[in-house]
């Protein structure tokens, strides 16, 4: 495929660090557009404030940059005054599960047909490094200078306790899976997340010597585990490992169906 | 003779992170200087993991019959 | 024939009435969050909008609720959000979105008291500065103040056509006691309502510029979605939307951005005058409080006093010519507001401090009467 059809070439390069697999994240993204034949009219991407938050102003798409944590509830308007736009959220860990915590929880309560893809690189990467909230406890930040006190959010069962129709997560590494889970994610009449593990070895790696991109991917391959292997391991035994695969993936009418059947009531009460 | 994988890469938009010549499953790179080196290509089987790894779109992998095909 | 009742009267509250005028204007998507004395404008809607093809939606909280509409806006629909003090506070973030990326919304306060969460069931007009600069940055912004329930719906009609017109957030500032007053009003037949869209663009999408800098100052904006793909940004930008660092691109985005109110103020600014013109004491006012001032005018004409009242319907931009014309004459001016003096300080700033200016200010959630009013004008 040619991914420069979907590129704005002339913002290329992206800003992302060598090493960083933000980029990996967006050409997986791609390829699933490509894959599904959408128009790039019919595409709105929608983001808030980080390195990932910066994938909108690369592709040709209705780009929305928007304030910090708030992506989701931008989309969440435009969707539904639009919805038949394919609405696709980009957002990091901190822009989704900090300041944007709120916003994430309660669109996957409310399940509007949103894919929100995060880009989990366990830090503020553009911000210098500080500790995000998936930033694991001891880790370095520059916020957390003697490693860090806080527990971390796991953000796919997050999504799931919260009502997500649709929640996966997988690494940079294996792009296989990660292509497969958008492509479920895109198709979802619903809220769907997709969790991308993603190394920042500028703000993250290099703090805490975990190498530089490539030894940060050589970690993902050698320590991901599938969710129903996950199952049969004890707890110690999944320490510090990343569980991938698909956590949910259940049919339930979104916001706009049953806002839908709103309509209904209130027209046959008002009638 | 065996036809070969046409492999470019885009200098002005690598940045070297080496992530090609780490995971290409047949050691087709090498590390340059400043950039990777095509050195095997003939090894090369198309499964395009560096296209799809290179996180910078720096390197486009065109399959040996579409290469002599010359298509899109 | 007489006994045929009036189909356009009605008996509203000034929320319901706002709720109404912004039905009436083309608002089609309502995002909110509960908050007294603002939620029976969400309620209406949430009652309304599923009869009439629109969207209500109840967000998580106000910042999300802001955020709503601004998607909603730049999906192409004509969108509000109304709240109070707390709430506003809340907003102003994205309300500074809406400024930089000139995305037009509506966004409606019913002012309580304050700071914090204060007086959630008493009236206030504490917010004035909070409207003007709450949101970080050098920004234009579109104040209007209702005083009566009819004029909560003329002005929620004009505050949409001010945001389309100008492309930008347009606030409403009413207050508890015009939002909860109950009035029997007659609303203007719908065909009568003049009502302004967006500029749409001329240009084909390969040669669109979001903020293009031409003589309009107003740069014509597309909807997502037709055909013209394009980035909006908080990020100081290009005329192509796309950020910049470039001095030069970012002061001419910014003085236009400014530009807008300064061109236009004329068309943006209304007051209203009574018994100006052999006036001895000019009186201001706005909002509810305008109707306790009119009293105390029409009392002092009756005692001999030479009162006049100037009712600012639009407050930013500051109706500074407008007084300007009127203070001259004058002995002194009288500026009554429930707050401790926030639009009097611009009254002395306009008026250069050549005339005393007596401030009747009240922050303890009552009303203030015409008879302290009545006072300051005789004393």
């Amino acid at each position: 495929m040619d991914y420069l059809y979907y590129l704005r070439k002339e913002k290329m390069p992206h800003i992302w660090c060598d090493g960083c697999g933000h980029g990996i994240i967006l050409k997986s993204i791609l390829r699933v557009i490509d894959k599904l034949g959408w128009e790039k009219d019919d595409i709105a991407m929608v983001s808030g404030i980080g390195c990932s938050s910066r994938t909108p102003g690369y592709v040709d798409f209705n780009t929305l940059h928007t304030t910090h944590g708030r992506a989701i509830a931008f989309a969440t308007g435009l969707k539904i005054v639009k919805p038949n736009l394919h609405v696709i959220v980009v957002s990091g860990d901190g822009d989704a599960t900090a300041i944007g915590g709120n916003h994430f929880i309660h669109a996957a309560r409310r399940n509007i047909d949103l894919t929100v893809i995060i880009y989990n690189n366990y830090i503020y990467g553009m911000t210098g490094g500080q500790a995000s909230p998936t930033t694991p406890i001891g880790k370095k930040a520059s916020t957390a200078p003697y490693g860090n006190p806080d527990a971390p959010f796991d953000i796919s069962r997050l999504a799931q306790a919260a009502g997500a129709a649709y929640v996966a997560r997988s690494t940079v590494y294996h792009v296989g899976k990660t292509d497969r889970y958008i492509e479920q994610a895109f198709l979802k009449k619903g809220f769907s997340v997709v969790e991308v593990m993603t190394p920042c070895p500028t703000s993250y790696g290099r703090r805490n010597k975990e190498g530089n991109g490539v030894e940060m991917m050589m970690f993902q391959k050698k320590n991901s585990v599938g969710v129903e292997r996950a199952q049969k391991m004890s707890e110690e035994e999944l320490q510090g490992k990343i569980i991938t695969g698909v956590f949910v993936d259940k049919e339930q009418n979104n916001y706009l169906q049953r806002y839908d059947e709103v309509i209904d009531k209130a027209k046959q009460i008002n009638q | 003779m065996k036809k070969i994988s046409k492999i470019t890469i885009n200098e002005k938009w690598c940045k070297s992170c080496e992530i090609c010549v780490q995971f290409c499953p047949k050691k087709v790179y090498d590390m340059g200087r400043f950039y990777p080196v095509i050195a095997r290509p003939e090894d090369c089987i198309a499964c395009k993991l560096c296209e799809k790894l290179c996180p910078d779109f720096a390197i486009t992998v065109t399959s040996p019959d579409k290469a002599e095909s010359n298509k899109k | 024939m007489e006994n045929i009742p009036n189909p356009n009267v009605r008996m509203w509250q000034g929320n319901v009435a706002c709720a109404e005028g912004a039905i009436a204007a083309g608002c089609r998507f309502f995002a909110g969050y509960p908050i007294t004395p603002s939620s029976e404008i969400a309620e209406v809607l949430a009652l309304r909008f599923p009869v009439i093809g629109g969207n209500f939606i109840q967000m998580e909280d106000e910042i999300a609720a802001m955020g709503a509409i601004i998607g909603g806006s730049l999906g192409g629909a004509k969108t509000m959000t109304a709240t109070s003090g707390p709430g506003f506070s809340l907003k102003q973030e994205n309300i500074g979105f809406a400024v930089m990326a000139e995305v037009p919304c509506v966004i409606v306060n019913v002012q309580r008291g304050g700071p914090s969460t204060g007086l959630p069931t008493h009236a206030a007009q504490s917010d004035v500065m909070q409207a003007r600069w709450g949101t970080h940055g050098d920004h234009p912004i579109i104040v209007l103040c209702p005083s009566s329930v009819r004029e909560t719906y003329d002005l929620t009609i004009r505050a949409f056509n001010l945001a389309e017109k100008y492309r930008m957030p347009v606030i409403l500032l009413s207050d508890e006691i015009i939002g909860h007053l109950t009035e029997k009003i007659e609303i203007p037949e719908p065909s009568t309502i003049e009502i302004i869209d967006r500029k749409k663009p001329t240009d084909t999408p390969e040669n669109y510029l979001p903020y293009k800098m031409d003589d309009s100052d107003i740069p014509a904006m597309a909807n997502f979605g037709e055909g013209y793909r394009y980035h909006v940004t908080g990020l100081a930008h290009d005329e192509t939307g796309f950020p910049t660092n470039d001095p030069k691109k970012i002061r001419a985005q910014m003085l236009r951005l400014n530009r807008k109110i300064q061109r236009f103020r004329n068309d943006i600014v209304e007051v209203e005058t009574f018994n100006t013109d052999d006036m001895d004491v000019l009186v201001i006012s706005f909002g509810s409080t305008a109707r306790s001032a009119k009293r105390a005018v029409i009392n002092a004409r009756e005692k001999g006093v030479k009162a006049g009242l100037l009712r600012l319907k639009t407050i930013w931009p500051f109706p500074d010519k407008e007084i300007e014309a009127l203070y001259k004459p004058v002995r002194k001016i009288v500026v009554a507001e429930m707050n401790l003096g926030q639009i009097a300080h611009e009254v002395e700033w306009a008026t250069r401090r050549e005339k005393p200016v007596v401030r009747v200010n009240k922050i303890d959630g009552e009303p203030i009467t015409p008879n302290e009013i009545f006072e300051a004008i005789i004393s």
